[in-house]
């Protein structure tokens, strides 16, 4: 059974569809990339998985399933409790992630604290344990530390072994590496790799970059227009895909062999053809409602 | 080590402001028409008379020559003799100064409360009518001044529905056995709560007047930078732990949103101890604002001059003190 399932998801800021019946699946220990174009809705996936939605944005229909408890028929407080156990968030950038009036310790340590009763020893222990596995020297230095006072590489590698600290079934990670420099990208993402094939934990990794996904994952969801064009695994993908959207994405990515090549974007043509496809869809959609 | 920097740069730029306001306070009043010689004399009196008080009181002497012994008075710790109470300035200041402290203290804990309480409701009824109503009571509690709520809380609880004192800070008929003129604090320590509650029961009114403004100004403040501090990625990231709302706004944005706040607390303060000169007199409230007026009417000169100079301490020292809190709530300037 998959750990995480959403099915025919719809979401809606006022009138505008935001999610168009999006359904998925992640198995335990699975690594599932959310690929799509910035607008495409993927990280509003996982923000609807979280519970973090905008105050503007509904959803409308649908459902989000995890260990086959449908999450929104949850009593908020229960909802809030289950993701604080089974899931965590690896946010997209660390220089706004850490609250930068406390010590970075108790920012880490205090969940499993308050929110999971462990004792406050027992905690900080597992943190300095984790920060070393995250590679941060001197970790008890670190957790008396300010955010401020550490680089933004520093700082993800503390939301990293944050994320990890209550050994959450799945963690969603939204863009993990787009607000840092290149060189430290790199570093975070097999560290990211690293620390799910440790333990096994379930990825849910939001990303536009297909370069990342080839590394990282085993599995991937491509989306537009907050519809799912393609669920298909990453080796399919890049062999063959199936959409002809992906096609043209994959097509765009530069490729390090052509160095000086010329960068292609996805076609015209392409894009009218999949807003038609989703027009066709929404109208079906409208269709269904009334006859009901 | 930078504390101790800040604190030494602040002493210095603030006895600057006091010299300055003694220059001008000691200039302004005796520019401005009226003299106190003409007030204490009886009509008709000659010029002998008047010569020779002028030279008792040191009128008689150029104005830089006054402003020097002034000084060197102030420098010694004499603030001079008041004209009408002949009595040293220091002492009758010192006299009063608890009484508005007091006050002061006890409108700015009122404010800081009502104006917390309503940002915190209004941020976790935030879009909803609770929110707006809070909005409302803002918009008029800011813009009715100080006296006016005065006026009608004498009318409402004094006259209508006579619930609290309305003049004095007291009753006198009651027997106080305090060495210092710090009562309210004073009667606590002494747990004589039937003069304490007669002491709130006095200044209730003048406090609540002075704090509804500052009230709606934090409130209005505070909840604007917490709405603004909710969409964060550290408060969004609190969530996902699975915190409760309650818990997000006061531990994860409270501290960070509260600063500009307290900036604006402090600036507003001082404006809140000047408001005490109207609202004291409006409720016969035995302070310094009270002896101010007092000090005017008669043209008081060395009086007025020590109360002005004694207010521009108060403010400058709350200034420091907000700095100070400000140093120590925000870490990035605590290192920086």
């Amino acid at each position: 059974m998959s750990f995480l399932e959403l099915k025919n998801l719809n979401a809606r800021v006022g009138p505008l569809p935001i999610l168009r019946d999006v359904s998925l699946q992640v198995a335990p220990g699975e690594v599932r990339a959310l690929v799509g174009e910035s607008g495409a809705g993927k990280s509003m996936i996982g923000k609807a998985i979280l519970g973090t939605l905008p105050d503007a944005i509904r959803i409308t229909g649908g459902e989000i399933l995890l260990e086959g408890e449908d999450l929104q028929a949850m009593s908020p407080k229960d909802r809030r409790r289950m993701i604080g156990a089974k899931v965590a968030l690896i946010p997209q950038d660390p220089l706004t992630a850490l609250n930068p009036a406390r010590r970075v310790g108790p920012q880490i340590c205090n969940r499993l604290v308050d929110i999971l009763g462990w004792r406050r020893r027992e905690a900080e222990a597992r943190v300095i344990e984790l920060l070393h596995e995250v590679h941060i020297p001197a970790p008890e230095r670190v957790m008396r530390a300010y955010p401020h006072e550490l680089s933004g590489g520093m700082r993800q590698r503390i939301l990293i072994a944050s994320a990890f600290a209550a050994e959450p079934q799945l963690i969603i990670a939204d863009e993990p590496t787009t607000a840092l420099d290149v060189t430290v990208q790199k570093q975070i993402l097999r560290l990211i790799r690293d620390m799910q094939a440790r333990h096994g934990t379930a990825l849910l990794f939001v990303t536009h970059d297909l370069g990342v996904v080839s590394k990282l994952c085993q599995s991937m969801t491509v989306l537009f227009g907050g519809k799912v064009l393609e669920d298909t695994s990453v080796d399919q993908f890049f062999s063959a895909p199936d959409h002809a959207y992906s096609a043209a994405l994959l097509a765009a990515t530069p490729k390090y062999t052509d160095p000086g090549g010329s960068l292609m974007p996805v076609p015209e043509a392409t894009i009218h053809a999949v807003e038609a496809e989703i027009a066709a869809h929404d109208l079906a959609h409208q269709t269904e409602t009334v006859r009901q | 080590m930078t504390l101790i920097r800040i604190i030494l740069k602040r002493l210095l730029s603030m006895s600057i402001t006091l010299i300055g306001v003694a220059v001008i306070v000691f200039f302004i009043i005796r520019i401005v028409p009226g003299n106190p010689i003409a007030m204490m004399l009886p009509p008709g009196a000659g010029e002998e008379d008047i010569a020779r008080l002028k030279a008792l009181y040191g009128f008689d002497k150029t104005l830089p020559e006054q402003f020097l012994i002034w000084v060197r008075g102030i420098l010694g710790g004499d603030f001079g003799t008041s004209i009408t109470s002949r009595q040293p300035v220091m002492s009758l200041v010192l006299g009063r100064l608890p009484a508005t402290l007091e006050l002061s203290i006890m409108a700015l804990v009122m404010a800081v409360m009502i104006g917390g309480a309503l940002a915190l409701i209004g941020t976790r009824q935030r879009g909803g009518k609770a929110e707006a109503l809070i909005d409302v009571t803002n918009g008029v509690s800011l813009s009715v001044p100080d006296f006016l709520w005065g006026l009608l809380f004498i009318l409402l609880f004094g006259v209508l529905w006579p619930v609290f004192h309305i003049s004095g800070r007291v009753s006198p008929a009651l027997d106080l056995p305090f060495v210092t003129n710090f009562y309210l604090f004073e009667s606590l320590l002494r747990l004589r709560f039937d003069i304490w509650l007669d002491l709130v029961s006095h200044m209730f009114m003048p406090a609540l007047a002075l704090a509804i403004p500052l009230a709606a100004i934090i409130a209005q403040l505070l909840k604007q930078s917490l709405k603004e501090t909710m969409h964060l990625d550290y408060v969004t990231l609190a969530r996902t732990k699975g915190y409760s709302e309650n818990h997000v706004i006061l531990r994860e944005a409270l501290p960070n949103a509260i600063l500009p706040t307290l900036t604006l607390v402090g600036v507003q303060f001082t404006f809140l101890i000047g408001g005490t000169v109207i609202i004291e007199r409006l409720f016969s409230y035995e302070g310094l604002g009270n002896m101010a007026i007092d000090a005017v009417i008669n043209r008081d000169l060395p009086l007025i001059q020590g109360i002005v100079i004694l207010f521009a301490v108060i403010f400058t020292t709350v200034n420091l003190l907000v700095d100070l809190t400000y140093a120590l709530l925000n870490p990035r300037l605590r290192h920086g």
